[in-house]
């Protein structure tokens, strides 16, 4: 055959080896967890990097930081019997749910709230933190709760966050934006953008924390409990976080990690 | 992906409408920042020349986000207000401008010397030169290269979508969250792109094609 011919077939055979590298990315998500830990104890959890208290990444040790991660490794001990095990891979409330049905990720531990739409996503364990939500404002807001919202404020959100799918139900006639992660949001308020942040408190006492010029305006407006999202057809790993949730509730790790990094919420 | 686009017609209509504008304002503006900056650049006057070439260098080398970022954040924390829309077509039209620059000015030094020379010989001073005689045929010239800072303007607008512009990509990024669909939602918008970006390709293949038949 000819040159061109030859060229040719060469790249048709080549094709197949797309399709194969494409299934084998597939596939990682149907691995079973409980079988693959038991060769390579590794397990691989989505955190967040810029919440301050439950997952922030700090420069000066080089690593992330906080609630979610301490549980993280608290649970990986349990499981794998070394926390190192535990490695940690960045989310935001976009991203978290297409890594975890990728398989790029075990599980996330993301100051994830349980709803009932997510769980046709994906499935939680049992709850390990209960918050709720509420408004960020500066000291000097006329804002003292939610029914302040009028149609002349402006009410920042995060992009794929239960926050901001509450306030739109919650408060309809306020304008409502949504920024990529808590820390543009709470910058786009100090540049004026917006006139609230709203997001779940412990994130936003994160925030006040570090920024003494603001506050809380009036209480929680709904419960969100936070669950550990693990991807569907995983049962066995999820009865084995739930196994080991419950253990380090009951021998007083979870309380040691509480105490560490929760403020007194009022 | 029908579905998508069904039920959420009215908020993708009013992010195409956004990015839209946004692309028609940048465009306008970009183009008059860009040649002026490009002829600057090939002025005589040393002000003008160092001046064009900093605005250039600096606009072109660096990231777009940096410079909308500036504009959402900065401007307003310091001296007036500014919505995500404004930052980011005034952002995206600064920045285009330093390529559009770029792109006059090799179409300028395109044009046969012997042009300038003839223009100032029959009398004409060297602004009415580079109005009637440079320019025209420097923009004939560049009318590929142009075309294609257009669809890159177009597709950079999405950066309005960091800044709550409320453009397509900004929608489209709520209905990702939303449904859960991101493979479904982003292909949808890619397409709606299209619906902005292969006319402008059109229409700059019909300028070419009808200054050529004029010259």
């Amino acid at each position: 055959m000819n040159k061109l011919n030859k060229q040719a077939l060469f790249l048709l055979l080549l094709l197949p080896v797309f399709f194969l590298a494409a299934c084998g990315s597939e596939s990682a998500a149907k691995v079973d967890i409980t079988e693959r830990i038991e060769e390579n104890p590794t397990l691989t959890w989505g955190v967040k990097v810029d919440t301050n208290l439950f997952g922030l990444y700090d420069i000066q040790s080089s690593e992330i930081r906080g609630f979610d991660i301490d549980i993280a490794k608290a649970i990986t001990e349990e499981l794998t019997g070394d926390a190192d095990n535990a490695e940690f891979v960045e989310v935001t409330s976009k991203t978290r749910i297409p890594l975890l049905k990728n398989g790029n990720i075990d599980a996330i531990i993301a100051t994830m709230t349980i709803t009932e739409e997510r769980k046709e996503q994906v499935n939680f364990t049992d709850i390990y933190f209960d918050a709720g939500q509420a408004l960020l404002v500066p000291n000097d807001s006329p804002i003292q709760s939610l029914d302040d919202l009028t149609a002349d404020t402006t009410v920042l959100a995060v992009k794929g966050s239960t926050s901001a799918q509450n306030i739109r139900e919650l408060s309809p006639e306020a304008n409502v934006l949504e920024l990529e992660n808590y820390s543009e949001a709470f910058t786009a308020l100090q540049s004026g953008q917006g006139d609230a942040v709203t997001t779940d408190n412990a994130i936003l006492l994160g925030i006040i924390a570090d920024n003494p010029g603001y506050r809380l305006a009036g209480g929680n407006f709904t419960q969100e409990p936070y669950g550990i999202a693990i991807n569907k057809g995983q049962d066995a790993f999820l009865q084995e976080v739930n196994k080991a949730l419950e253990t380090i509730k009951e021998n007083g790790v979870y309380d040691a990690i509480y105490a560490k990094w929760i403020p007194e919420l009022d | 992906m029908l579905t998508i686009l069904t039920t959420y017609q009215d908020v993708l209509i009013d992010g195409f409408l956004n990015t839209l504008y946004s692309s028609i304002i940048a465009l306008f503006f970009s183009l008059i920042i860009g040649t002026l900056m490009a002829i600057f650049q090939l002025s005589k006057n040393k002000w003008l020349k160092g001046l064009a070439n900093a605005y250039v260098e600096f606009f072109k080398n660096i990231p777009l986000l940096i410079i909308v970022m500036f504009f959402y954040v900065v401007v307003p924390l310091y001296w007036f207000s500014i919505d995500g829309f404004t930052a980011g077509t005034i952002g995206l039209t600064i920045y285009t401008s330093a390529f559009i620059a770029e792109t006059v000015r090799a179409g300028i030094m395109g044009v046969p010397k012997g042009q300038t020379e003839a223009g100032l010989s029959t009398g004409l001073t060297q602004n009415e030169t580079m109005r009637y005689i440079i320019l025209p045929q420097a923009f004939k010239i560049v009318i590929p290269p142009l075309g294609n800072q257009f669809i890159n303007l177009v597709k950079n607008s999405s950066v309005l979508a960091m800044v709550t512009g409320l453009d397509l990509m900004y929608q489209g990024d709520l209905i990702a969250s939303e449904t859960f669909n991101t493979f479904d939602t982003y292909i949808l918008i890619g397409l709606i792109y299209l619906i902005i970006t292969l006319p402008l390709t059109y229409l700059m293949s019909y300028i070419e094609r009808r200054l050529n038949v004029t010259s």
